[in-house]
């Protein structure tokens, strides 16, 4: 075992896995934190604790991460690049890892003009990719960056990355996927998945390439509560890819509640669709806004309860 | 060549309302060719301050000058004789020439009139675009020729973010993903192994991170 996660325990037991994403609030209020992490408590392996997300300002996901914990819910660390040298990363990695974080997410993350201090200054002092191979060297081969011996008590982080199948050029994500899996990708959640055949497409050469049995993929899935919330994705959310289609049904529903529970139907029928795609472990869930349909949606597919391991 | 814009005038205005007599400096070099700081802006600038400053009643002599580059001693030199009757220099050369006549005139001082923007050049007429950001170390060999540095918003060097869509950049639609344009690039010229290997980590020093930098010439050392 590379870590104590939970989630590697599940993922390596070959059993179809579950994360889901928490985000921290744009307060101080830990209570919030407890609040959304209920809904996770048993029915998830692990909760992405999103690191200011779309570059607005939210509670350290650190921190949330903490709070996570003391409610009884593994959490998964993000970590984006924009906003931290390759000081404060390590330092934030030993102290996540102190704190009793097992996961760590790695991403270059939202650029800074899309959120609510556009006039920051971006930092990138390292990309993704380097995040990475330097979360791992620090816990496989115990050294800093800089190549200084971490003497004792490494961090210990199962070692998560993204992946975007819907981003351009297309023909260079897998090579791409390929790269972050040599640097040290134990796990790959990818970008929301709404074009179903487009990602089965991809995931064709990441399985023609071996890469499923070097990394475990979970597919990334938004359960929507209504067609609006489809077009802005569509429109203003850059490299995702939302099929005409989709946005017609949710629409041919009138009634608002019934729009939600035909949201939850189409997230149901892409569990069940990636579920069959070769070299896909298992899901994550990302239902901006609306973290209470995730146990209903679990119960819905049949993933509860979750295994032990 | 280093492209440079002029400010709003009424923030030149406001740098030079307690001046009575000022010189305005161009440069003949990179600004000229961007337009924002030759000798026809420097005469078009004149003339819209004495204008401004005889509606507020407040008239202003100035003295138009273009050295051929501001940013050599030898061109700026010169000046030191008209410097003695006037209250400040506003220049419009880039904020190299600024600080040229700053440390060369010490007695004088000098304002800047422009924002130097970047190095680049016209890729239309009268459309510069930034090409470099002076890093200090180069990539430009395995990335065929586009910089990532001063052309990605996040200064990748493992390729493209997630949000590289239509070959546009994620942070603004009328920018190419320089991602996009290299890896375009190194398909044609058969060099897509080049993205394979995985990039270190920048060293920063090379860069403004370390520090005012400073090049010796050895051999040309007198
Ligand atoms: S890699 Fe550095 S030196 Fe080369 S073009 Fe880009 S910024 Fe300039
Ligand atoms: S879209 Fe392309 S240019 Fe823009 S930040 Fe991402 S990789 Fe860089």
């Amino acid at each position: 075992m590379k870590s104590d996660s939970r989630l590697e325990k599940v993922l390596t037991a070959g059993r179809f896995a579950v994360t889901a994403e928490l985000g921290p609030p744009q307060n101080a209020n830990a209570e919030a934190v407890r609040k959304k992490a209920q809904h996770c408590i048993g029915n998830v392996e692990a909760a992405n604790i999103t690191d200011n997300q779309t570059a607005i300002v939210r509670m350290s996901s650190i921190a949330a991460a903490a709070i996570a914990i003391s409610c009884g819910v593994e959490p998964v660390v993000q970590m984006v690049c924009r906003d931290r040298n390759r000081i404060a990363m390590q330092s934030d990695i030993l102290g996540a890892a102190a704190l009793g974080v097992k996961n760590i997410l790695c991403l270059s993350g939202d650029h800074q003009t899309f959120g609510n201090h556009p006039q920051a200054a971006n930092v990138y002092d390292i990309d993704s990719m380097q995040l990475i191979a330097m979360v791992k060297a620090m816990r496989d081969d115990k050294i800093f960056l800089s190549g200084d011996p971490i003497k004792e008590h490494e961090p210990r982080l199962f070692i998560g990355a993204v992946e975007n199948p819907f981003a351009d050029p297309f023909e260079y994500r897998v090579m791409r996927l390929a790269k972050k899996v040599e640097a040290g990708a134990d796990f790959i959640q990818t970008q929301c998945v709404f074009d179903i055949e487009k990602f089965a497409k991809w995931m064709e050469t990441v399985v023609a390439e071996g890469l499923h049995e070097r990394t475990y993929i979970m597919a990334g899935l938004t359960p929507v509560r209504s067609h609006r919330a489809l077009q802005y994705m569509k429109t203003q959310v850059a490299g995702m890819s939302i099929p005409d289609e989709l946005i017609k049904r949710m629409e041919a529903v009138e009634d608002k509640e019934q729009q939600k529970e035909e949201g939850v139907k189409i997230c149901l029928e892409m569990i069940d669709h990636v579920r069959n795609i070769k070299g896909v472990s298992g899901i994550h869930l990302m239902p901006i806004g609306w973290e209470s349909i995730t146990p209903v949606i679990l119960k819905r597919a049949d993933l509860l309860p979750r295994p032990e391991v | 060549m280093i492209v440079a814009d002029r400010k709003p005038l009424d923030e030149i205005l406001n740098s030079i309302k307690d001046c009575d007599r000022i010189m305005l400096a161009g440069c003949g070099g990179c600004v000229t060719i961007c337009f924002s700081g030759g000798a026809k802006a420097v005469q078009l600038l004149a003339s819209q301050i004495k204008i401004a400053r005889k509606k507020q009643d407040r008239p202003i002599e100035i003295i138009e000058v273009t050295p051929e580059r501001q940013c050599e001693y030898e061109f700026i030199d010169a000046l030191a004789e008209d410097l003695k009757s006037v209250d400040a220099v506003l220049s419009i050369a880039c904020g190299v020439g600024v600080q040229a006549m700053t440390e060369r005139h010490p007695d004088t001082v000098t304002l800047p009139g422009l924002n130097t923007k970047f190095m680049g050049y016209p890729v239309e007429h009268a459309l510069w675009d930034e090409r470099c950001a002076g890093c200090g170390d180069c990539v430009l060999e395995w990335t065929g020729g586009i910089c990532p540095i001063a052309r990605c918003a996040k200064k990748l060097l493992n390729g493209p973010c997630g949000g590289s869509a239509d070959g546009v950049c994620e942070v603004d639609k009328e920018l190419p993903c320089a991602w996009q344009l290299i890896y375009d690039r190194l398909k044609k010229i058969g060099k897509l192994d080049n993205l394979k290997k995985i990039r270190e980590p920048k060293d920063w020093r090379t860069s403004t991170n370390a520090g005012q930098r400073k090049i010796k010439f050895e051999e040309a050392m007198l």
